[in-house]
């Protein structure tokens, strides 16, 4: 079946069956490899995309589900001034050891500091705990969190 | 270092004037290891951009960067003039590329100082032929050579090819940088990829995109070792979206890291071949290994300690009399799981199988022996298999082994287009080369001044086909080796069905956990305080055989021992509140010498609150990247501390129970404490950094939870019901 549906402020319409998680459709239907694959379960927040703002699990959103909602992906967050603070927070503090992670823990980070522009350590644990760094870089990705919030230290 | 006297480079000119430099280096740091030329390519073009191929696959541990850095210092340009190009997979070329065993460090140092420092004197003695000034009246910064009396200056691209027409000179002779004047090495740089890995870029290889390719899930036995009997494809088949389903059989007399039997679905998506494994039915012939579980391995090891070991690694003076004579005597029972190595990235792989060729694009650690076994399990030449590499999302060791390699390969054989192959978070975990299990039967003896005297070990392993399973070695050089007068270490060998392999320190991230713990119910046993006692063991400053031929210092040991004891303020430890305490260890691996202290805080219900966290560590005269070396070895303690809190493999039925990150726990942010860093710099030539700082963080927290509870962990990961008041 047709889903239209708005990526990073762009229409899109693909052709695919109603419980395809919103994933699969960027990754393997749209071609953004952004957003990325690590359980399937929605425990570890490697493919956290935002709808209408809000941070969600990729692989547990069906695109049937979407509807008018607004998708953002790591692939729009330069545009996006919260996003473009937080990755430019990642690289002034060398964030990424495999990488792998970091751009769902950018997009939860994005989301956390709309709503909460000054987050203490609880609300950074609170916000970023559904995302696991198996490379552990935890402590740069909160100092980073920090940075862009203003509210840290700097490089 | 005596190897770079064999170190051999070739100039030439490139195409435009470009200066080549080509160098064929020594990579055995070890005498007994075979010699293994490394290749060296920079390209210093007539604009001045200084390109510098990487030839290692990139895991995370930075290399991609701290290698051109070492040249870049040597021949002195900006790092801003730096590219860096990932080089193809050729082994005949490049000599071994792999990432692993903390090597790159050890092996490439001091060579690549020499190329860069070859390059960088050519080119200030075609810039002083050119004047025609001495060329010891030049100077070099940020790549231009000047000359300061006649106030004239050139930068190395105009001086590129006069360069390439000079003799080559003696590496071994060359003038190497004072260390203090370093411009990059010692700077903390930033991966090269990052500005890609934060704007979501394609860069790893579940992101390979290849015209007209199919996506495929395999279905394997659960049980390892598993035949398929049957299997309903032509169901599958006509499933919707599907492309295509087939049994694939495993490769008669194949190892286990080749192909094993099972099912391919192919589909337009990827998760339309996973869905369609709901409607798989596949009868197994599960085989032998049905018999085994993690249940049945300890009960076995359990009965195995009651006799003698089948075989000795190590008698000195008299262990079993010198405990009878001994005023205390310590007898305890250590145990620790299979692991999983849990990248995030599941493992992958694309292949187009076409002409009777092959090409892959492929997240490996170790893409040589990859390239072999896809030949020898397709029937067709090496030369025939060409394989990209891509950026990896977390090795650990995992990626060592290239079994997705040689299935994606099949299938896209089979199905006659390319494939990319994915494996879910399941097939991933159940699928693993493990590290292994063991079991560690202890006695140990003080006198009546707390002096220890003697000490055994019945270790418990696994075995595979008359040998030792992989990574389930222990040497005999193990601490406290050749410092207690009456120790004996023996060994008893259970046969084993899973499969295992390195995992991020392989063997220390046990042992460590295994001796520190010990050493820590001694030390307490005999009324001494753990740091001290450590110390009183380490003794005199002096070199032990182990470390792989390097030796062990026991001085190097102690001094980063007595640090961490000072950064952590381990003398006032009992001002700390009720069940908050201070636990401390040691390990010795990779070259690399690491101390740490962890500070945990443990409720009444039993949970564990990660305090903070002190490492010390010597790997040696030079920190290349600090930056990156802060973040591998925070990185490192906190994996340790995740791996212990929450993570172990079941095996049940010859199958692995756990399937994802509800029952094999990676560490979070809200568990992760402050971790301070401090390295020793000595006098030694600098080592690796991706592996040591993990063994000792594992027993320092088991020792602070036995600080702060009285309850000693004796067996992993952490049961926290023993820990409720
Ligand atoms: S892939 Fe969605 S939470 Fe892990
Ligand atoms: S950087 Fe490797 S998983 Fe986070």
């Amino acid at each position: 079946m047709n889903y239209t549906i708005k990526i990073n402020g762009v229409s899109r319409t693909v052709d695919v069956d109603g419980d395809m998680p919103l994933l699969w459709v960027l990754r393997d239907e749209l071609d953004l490899k952004g957003s990325k694959f690590g359980c399937g379960a929605g425990l570890c927040g490697a493919c956290t995309v935002h709808l209408d703002g809000v941070a969600v699990r990729g692989c547990q959103t069906p695109i049937s589900s979407v509807g008018t909602a607004s998708v953002s992906t790591i692939e729009g967050m330069t545009a996006d001034p919260v996003g473009r603070r937080l990755q430019e927070a990642w690289l002034a503090l060398d964030v990424p050891q495999c990488g792998y992670c970091q751009a769902g823990q950018i997009m939860s980070a994005t989301a956390l500091l709309r709503r909460t522009p000054r987050p203490n350590d609880g609300d950074i644990d609170a916000a970023m705990t559904g995302n696991v760094c198996r490379c552990c870089s935890y402590t740069r990705i909160r100092a980073a969190i920090k940075m862009a919030a203003g509210s840290g230290e700097k490089s | 270092m005596t190897a770079s006297r064999r170190t051999f480079l070739k100039v030439s000119a490139a195409a435009g004037g470009a200066l080549m430099l080509r160098a064929t280096l020594p990579g055995a740091v070890r005498a007994e290891a075979p010699a293994e030329p490394l290749t060296a390519f920079v390209r210093i073009a007539p604009d001045g951009v200084v390109t510098i191929l990487s030839k290692n696959p990139e895991i995370g541990q930075g290399i991609r960067t701290m290698l051109p850095m070492v040249i870049a210092e040597e021949l002195d340009v900006a790092w801003s003039q730096v590219r860096i190009e990932q080089a193809p997979l050729d082994e005949a070329k490049f000599g071994r590329q792999f990432a692993g065993g903390s090597q790159a460090t050890p092996m490439n140092y001091d060579p690549l100082r020499r190329v860069g420092a070859a390059g960088r004197q050519m080119l200030v003695t075609a810039a002083a032929a050119r004047w025609g000034v001495p060329a010891a009246e030049c100077r070099t910064e940020a790549g231009v050579v000047f000359h300061d009396r006649t106030a004239r200056n050139l930068g190395y691209g105009a001086l590129a090819s006069d360069a390439s027409k000079l003799p080559v000179p003696d590496l071994a002779r060359i003038v190497l940088k004072d260390p203090r004047t370093f411009k990059i090495i010692g700077q903390p740089i930033h991966g090269v990829e990052n500005p890609k890995i934060v704007t979501g870029q394609k860069l790893f290889g579940i992101d390979t995109v290849v015209p007209g390719m199919v996506h495929a899930v395999f279905q394997k036995c659960p049980v390892f070792g598993g035949k398929v009997v049957s299997a309903n494809v032509d169901t599958i088949k006509k499933l919707s979206g599907i492309h295509d389903a087939f049994i694939v059989r495993g490769h008669q007399g194949a190892d286990r890291q080749s192909l094993t039997d099972g099912v391919a679905i192919l589909a337009k998506s990827w998760w339309v071949a996973n869905r369609a494994r709901d409607k798989l039915e596949i009868v197994w012939d599960e085989g032998a290994a049905t018999s085994q579980s993690s249940k049945g391995f300890a009960e076995k090891a359990a009965s195995l300690a009651q006799g003698s070991p089948a075989s000795w690694l190590r008698r000195d003076g008299d262990a079993q009399g010198a405990l009878k004579d001994a005023a205390h005597v310590v007898a305890a029972a250590y145990s620790y799981p299979f692991l999983p190595h849990i990248d995030l990235e599941p493992q992958n792989c694309t292949a187009h199988f076409q002409n009777g060729k092959v090409e892959l694009w492929a997240p490996t650690q170790n893409p040589g022996p990859g390239q072999k076994l896809v030949a020898a399990t397709l029937g067709i030449p090496e030369s025939d298999v060409t394989v990209n590499m891509t950026r990896i999302g977390g090795g650990f060791g995992r990626r060592l082994r290239n079994d997705f390699m040689v299935e994606a390969a099949a299938i896209s054989r089979r199905a006659g287009v390319p494939v990319k192959l994915v494996w879910n978070r399941a097939d991933d975990m159940r699928h693993d080369f493990y590290r292994p299990a063991g079991f560690h039967f202890l006695k140990g003896g003080l006198d009546d001044k707390g002096v220890l005297t003697a000490l055994s070990d019945h270790f418990v392993t696994f075995g595979q086909g008359g040998k030792l399973a992989d990574a389930a070695q222990m040497e005999a050089t193990e601490f406290p080796a050749a410092l207690v007068p009456n120790l004996a270490f023996g060994q008893s060998v259970m046969e084993l069905g899973v499969p295992t392999g390195p995992l991020r320190a392989p063997r220390s991230n046990a042992l460590a956990f295994v001796f520190q713990s010990f050493i820590d119910e001694l030390a307490h046993k005999g009324g001494r305080d753990p740091v001290e006692f450590r110390l009183a063991i380490l003794g005199e400053p002096k070199v032990l055989p182990g470390g792989n031929g390097r030796g062990f210092d026991t001085g190097r040991m102690s001094a980063v021992l007595r640090k961490v004891a000072e950064v952590s303020d381990w003398a006032n430890r009992d001002s700390l509140p009720a069940r908050t305490a201070k636990g401390v260890a040691f390990y010795f691996s990779h070259f690399g010498y690491f101390a740490e202290v962890v500070q945990t805080t443990v409720s009444a219900q039993g949970e564990i609150k990660l305090d903070h966290v002190w490492v010390v560590g010597d790997v040696g005269s030079q920190i290349i990247n600090p930056s990156g070396a802060e973040n591998q070895v925070q990185g490192a303690a906190l994996d340790g501390l995740g791996a212990a809190l929450g993570q172990g493999i079941t095996i049940e039925r010859g199958r692995v129970v756990e399937a994802n990150f509800d029952t094999v726990r990676p560490l979070r942010i809200d568990q992760v404490p402050a971790v301070e860093v401090h390295f020793l710099i000595t006098d030694h030539p600098p080592t690796g950094l991706g592996e040591p700082a993990l063994p000792p963080v594992i027993p320092a927290l088991c020792n602070a939870i036995f600080a702060a509870t009285g309850k000693r962990i004796r067996g992993l990961p952490i049961d926290t019901e023993l820990l409720k008041v």
